[in-house]
């Protein structure tokens, strides 16, 4: 295929999955824009007015990087791994199968749709954020930087989700079980700092903690870790999943017999 | 001399050890109308699925119009359109969307793809339903939008996997034009049938798959030629109450008292029609009992059954 080919099949791909998950915009982009306003009400307002400070900002300043992060990570997650099962499922990936659209750009494809619906909520949730308190960005290159980045990585993990998933239970299992522990665990609510040394130190083994502390300092300018250690880690885990993603497609797990 | 597909030696062991595949060889010539035939399981949607990338083979090379797919599969699939025997589309999905989204994976811009998608879905009848979700359409319909999805890149070979399963007989004569009409204008086609009246009509060149193996690969005249029998149904004015003896033919009554002769290669029907009017039976229509090619397909697959047991027995 000439790159102007691939480019078109590429852009196919990314307009049919923006086009699926606006089509089922109640099921999509209602939810989180839904529950994150109950964050920002209950624990911001109602239980943060009655923390007081954390890492020198309002508790509701605090949270809302890691709120609009962990929105970023399960949308971008959820988008690939519910399209690409859904499609294995009804079958439909025999249209990409068939075709000549090589695994690189099948897999950047799903990528950027994954990263299109991650990054809307995340705007979303971003406008959302302004009705409870003002955001003053530190650092807007690291901002925007990162929350491609982690994006992209987590498209890529529901991607490779979605090719070892058999049957509707194996892609909710890696969200419930796996990602939204993580993500709780991960810093968006309290600074690593209060916790026991111990404790500190299990948290440091938590990648979604690099995440929401890389984005927290591009806004607010703090962090529990190193911001350019954050990048540095999803870039690292970026090639490897990636590396992992295509190989399976090589291979045809799932999808081929 | 290159063939639309060349296939040598094609093998597929699945992880459970059983051989769809033994080893096959196909060859389809440019421009043919090639029926792939077989009893169920024999191996025949395996082979096509290799063809079409959708399953991986165990060994043994494939060439789509001289580009092999093991090393120049892109141009392999460029030339291949593919039409699968189970609806395998985006359900919730409009009519044109999937078909110019499969366009867009062969590389073909929007706007080109949408004058495309507009031609077959005409040809195809299917225009007035372009903005219908494909869920909503009947399944001759879902069938038709499946060949419209297949020929918008214009390949050069179409395979169809059972292309008229469940289509009612109006619509799969319509259908048969269709196709005649594409292979007229140049497009190889490759078929696979459980209506083998649909094979012996369209097509040309005739394998039969049992068990993994080609057991016939050869025109469809030189093999209808073997058929040394043909029996025939005959409505005769006054309903008969026994079989009438006849000199030179087996006769028999069905179940609905109807009269079948057998009619052996090289008699003449003259002298069976001869012999009636001389027992004043009175014939008012007649046809074949089954067509043809199903009365040598079935025996070809029970005479491969019977050499199967036959070599197990010797083994054993």
């Amino acid at each position: 295929m000439t790159p102007q080919a691939l480019w078109t099949a590429f852009t196919t791909i990314v307009t049919r999955e923006v086009r699926r998950f606006t089509r089922i915009w109640p099921q999509t982009l209602l939810p989180p824009a839904v529950t994150m306003t109950l964050y920002f009400i209950i624990f911001g307002n109602l239980i943060g007015s009655r923390i007081g400070e954390m890492g020198g900002y309002d508790y509701m300043q605090f949270i809302v990087p890691g709120l609009i992060m962990m929105a970023v990570i399960t949308n971008s997650y959820s988008n690939v791994v519910s399209s690409f099962f859904s499609m294995k499922f009804q079958r439909s990936i025999e249209e990409l199968l068939v075709s000549p659209v090589p695994n690189w750009t099948i897999l950047a494809g799903y990528v950027a749709g994954g990263m299109a619906r991650g990054l809307s909520i995340g705007l979303i949730v971003t406008l959302l954020s302004l009705a409870f308190t003002q955001l003053s960005i530190h650092n807007l290159l690291m901002v925007v930087i990162t929350v491609i980045l982690t994006s992209a990585l987590f498209s890529l993990g529901g991607f490779i989700n979605a090719m070892l998933a058999t049957k509707f239970d194996d892609i909710s299992i890696v969200p419930t079980f796996v990602l939204t522990p993580l993500t709780y665990l991960g810093g968006v609510f309290y600074s690593i700092d209060m916790l026991p040394s111990f404790w500190q130190g299990v948290s440091m083994a938590n990648p979604i903690l690099y995440m929401v502390n890389g984005f927290r300092f591009g806004i607010l300018g703090v962090s529990d870790v190193n911001p350019f250690v954050s990048l540095g880690m999803i870039l690292v885990f970026i090639v490897l999943l990636a590396a992992v993603a295509l190989r399976m497609l090589a291979r045809g797990k799932g999808i081929r017999h | 001399m290159t063939y639309a597909l060349d296939i040598e030696g094609l093998t597929k062991n699945y992880s459970d050890g059983f051989q769809a595949l033994k080893g096959i060889d196909l060859h389809v010539r440019e421009g043919d109308f090639f029926a792939l035939l077989g009893p169920n399981g024999a191996g025949k949607s395996t082979t096509l699925g290799i063809v079409s990338s959708l399953v991986n083979k165990s060994g043994g090379k494939v060439r789509v119009f001289g580009h092999d797919i093991d090393t120049d599969l892109s141009s392999a699939k460029l030339s291949l359109g593919v039409v699968p025997q189970e609806f395998n589309f985006n359900q919730f999905e409009k009519v044109e969307d999937i078909v110019t989204t499969q366009a867009g994976y062969y590389g073909i811009p929007l706007k080109t793809a949408r004058v495309s998608a507009e031609k077959y879905l005409k040809k195809l009848g299917l225009w007035d339903k372009r903005n219908t979700p494909a869920r909503m359409l009947s399944g001759g319909m879902k069938r038709r939008l499946m060949i419209a999805r297949a020929l918008v890149h214009e390949p050069r070979l179409l395979i169809l996997d059972e292309p008229t399963a469940g289509v009612d007989i109006e619509l799969r004569r319509s259908m048969w034009q269709f196709l005649e009409e594409m292979n007229r204008q140049g497009t190889t086609i490759i078929l696979t049938t459980h209506y083998l009246e649909e094979a012996e009509a369209l097509c040309r060149n005739i394998a039969i798959i049992d068990h993994g193996e080609i057991i016939r690969h050869t025109s469809k005249r030189e093999l209808l030629q073997q058929l040394s029998v043909e029996t025939f149904v005959l409505d005769t004015e006054q309903p008969l109450e026994k079989a009438p003896e006849l000199t030179a033919f087996k006769a028999s009554l069905d179940d609905d008292g109807a009269l079948e002769v057998e009619v052996a290669k090289g008699q003449g029907l003259n002298a069976l029609f001869i012999e009636l009017e001389n027992l004043g039976i009175r014939v008012l229509s007649m046809r074949t009992k089954a067509n043809r090619l199903e009365e040598l397909f079935v025996r070809m697959v029970e005479e491969n059954a019977r050499e199967a047991e036959k070599a197990s027995e010797v083994t054993a």
